[in-house]
């Protein structure tokens, strides 16, 4: 096996149009085993298109888009063994329990003992006190936690994260985003989509930028920072963000508890 | 087929039923407007209409029930359509799962909700004075034509829910064929119709199926009205499978 080489995602020329509209004329993208790559642009720019190309719920109309080493046309049910897709609506079941959801999607992927890989999920992602509550009754973090905790279910090497934190306050935003870097630290590589610049920044190893239906530019934060004119150094007074003074004054947890400082860190433009 | 299919329809059975049995009440504001009009034709207009039956109650059942599965299927388009719209759908077309188990899951859910639905109405109109002496086997085929009744709704519904855009459109395709009823023999003999409308009434599904169930029950021999039943019921069940297959395909990709 060439696993270690062969790149868990590789998209070369992919086109897709909704009727005279042509969303994607041409994406290439490779994606590292192992790494979170972000794909980054704007409303409409397609990225929800490359997803649902990649997760085998959408055909293209040209090119190839192999996933774990299986093309998305010819061999898709061997690539929906190898992924999860966490789609940008939570696509959890309301009506029944979190831990009900993560029992039919432990069902649904065939495995032995799905009582206690919900279990195990439920301790991991926090959510054993909600577990026997109607997703109904959750609050929109809580539901994203569950739902990518029912992606993770089988432990499927590649995840597709369609906009994870749109909708999300700042601290189920943290969440999610501590979520998605344990994910990677385990080896799992992560797709994501966001028009979120920040999220990019702090969740990617690479950045890819989807615009008028091609990667415009694809690298390192540190690669993609080089293609800008050389940086001028200017001091500017660290004024903190609202977001900062919202986490300092409402804590860290969302609940009452230690009220935390924001990070000083010394802004230079 | 994939060698999941079953496993997969059953859990998936198992959760829609699950929605079925967190809200009872669908089954009962099913089955309100049936006994509605039940109650309306037996006890208002019933005793101006002459049917040449001892019992209206009687001879009115099998129409009601018709109508009853109609009003129900409108939640099977209601509940594929939020599925579809949750993303819960697509979720499940990226899991390695038999891809058509997601709709078997919610005919076979419809089939259930539905006959649940027609036991309640049966109750109602056997408080109502409603009796038959028919046995085992007259009864073994009227759920038989039941059944498939339900199941050529069902797959025209799936056909609604998957192609609706909104949650009105999904349910407002049951409209036409729960007062489809109202022009047939259901509530009154279709000779005393006229002319065009009398043979509107005599060529749609709902006459031949209705006088084969009433036929069964009152234990009358049983005309070729059943064949005729079976033949509509079978034959919008295999256009409907077919186009409702096609329409999910499309769909999905």
């Amino acid at each position: 096996m060439t696993t270690q080489t062969r790149p868990a995602i590789r998209v070369q020329g992919l086109e897709k149009s909704y009727g005279e509209l042509r969303v994607l004329r041409g994406v290439d993208l490779d994606v590292q085993r192992g790494s979170i790559v972000a794909l980054l642009g704007s409303n409409g720019a397609g990225k929800t298109t490359v997803v649902k190309i990649l997760c085998t719920t959408l055909r293209s109309d040209a090119g190839t888009a192999v996933v774990d080493g299986f093309d998305v046309a010819t061999q898709p049910a061997r690539v929906r063994e190898s992924i999860s897709l966490t789609g940008q609506f939570a696509a959890v079941d309301e009506i029944l329990t979190g831990r009900e959801n993560l029992v039919l999607m432990a069902r649904m992927r065939h495995l032995p003992g799905p009582r206690r890989i919900a279990d195990d999920l439920l301790a991991r992602f926090r959510l054993t006190d909600a577990a026997d509550r109607r997703v109904a009754t959750y609050s929109g973090g809580l539901r994203r936690r569950l739902d990518i905790a029912m992606s993770l279910i089988g432990n499927p090497p590649v995840i597709f994260l369609d906009e994870p934190t749109t909708g999300l306050d700042p601290h189920a935003r943290i969440e999610v985003w501590n979520s998605v870097k344990e994910l990677a630290g385990r080896g799992t590589t992560v797709l994501l989509t966001t028009q979120y610049l920040d999220e990019a920044e702090q969740l990617a190893d690479r950045i890819a930028i989807l615009h008028d239906g091609r990667i415009i530019a694809n690298g390192t934060l540190a690669e993609l920072k080089r293609l800008l004119p050389p940086a001028t150094v200017e001091y500017v007074e660290k004024q903190p963000t609202l977001e900062d003074v919202f986490l300092a004054i409402v804590g860290p947890g969302g609940d009452a508890g230690t009220t935390v400082a924001p990070t000083p860190t010394a802004e230079q433009r | 087929m994939s060698k999941n299919f079953l496993g997969d329809t059953s859990v998936l059975l198992g959760r829609s039923l699950r929605h079925i049995t967190r809200s009872p009440d669908t089954i009962i504001t099913t089955t309100i407007m049936p006994i509605a009009f039940m109650l309306l034709f037996v006890y208002v207009f019933g005793g101006a209409i002459d049917t040449g039956s001892d019992s209206y109650v009687t001879y009115l059942l099998p129409g009601i029930l018709l109508i009853t599965i109609a009003s129900s299927i409108s939640y099977t388009a209601f509940r594929l359509f939020l599925d579809m719209q949750s993303g819960i759908v697509e979720r499940f077309q990226s899991m390695p799962i038999a891809r058509s188990s997601v709709l078997w899951a919610h005919v076979l859910t419809s089939l259930v909700a539905s006959l649940a639905s027609v036991v309640v109405v049966v109750l109602v109109a056997l408080l109502m004075g409603f009796r038959s002496g028919a046995g085992v086997l007259a009864w073994l085929a009227v759920a038989g034509i039941l059944v498939l009744f339900t199941l050529a709704l069902t797959w025209l519904a799936v056909i609604a829910g998957l192609s609706a855009k909104t949650v009105d459109g999904a349910s407002a395709f049951s409209y036409p064929i729960i007062f489809l009823p109202f022009v047939s023999s259901a509530f009154v003999l279709t000779a005393t119709m006229p002319g065009p409308v009398r043979a509107f009434a005599e060529n749609q599904p709902v006459t031949p199926i209705v006088d084969a169930i009433r036929d069964l029950y009152t234990q009358q021999p049983v005309s070729t009205d059943i064949w005729v039943a079976l033949a509509w019921c079978l034959g919008i069940l295999v256009v409907a499978y077919a186009l409702a297959m096609a329409t999910y395909h499309r769909t999905i990709a």
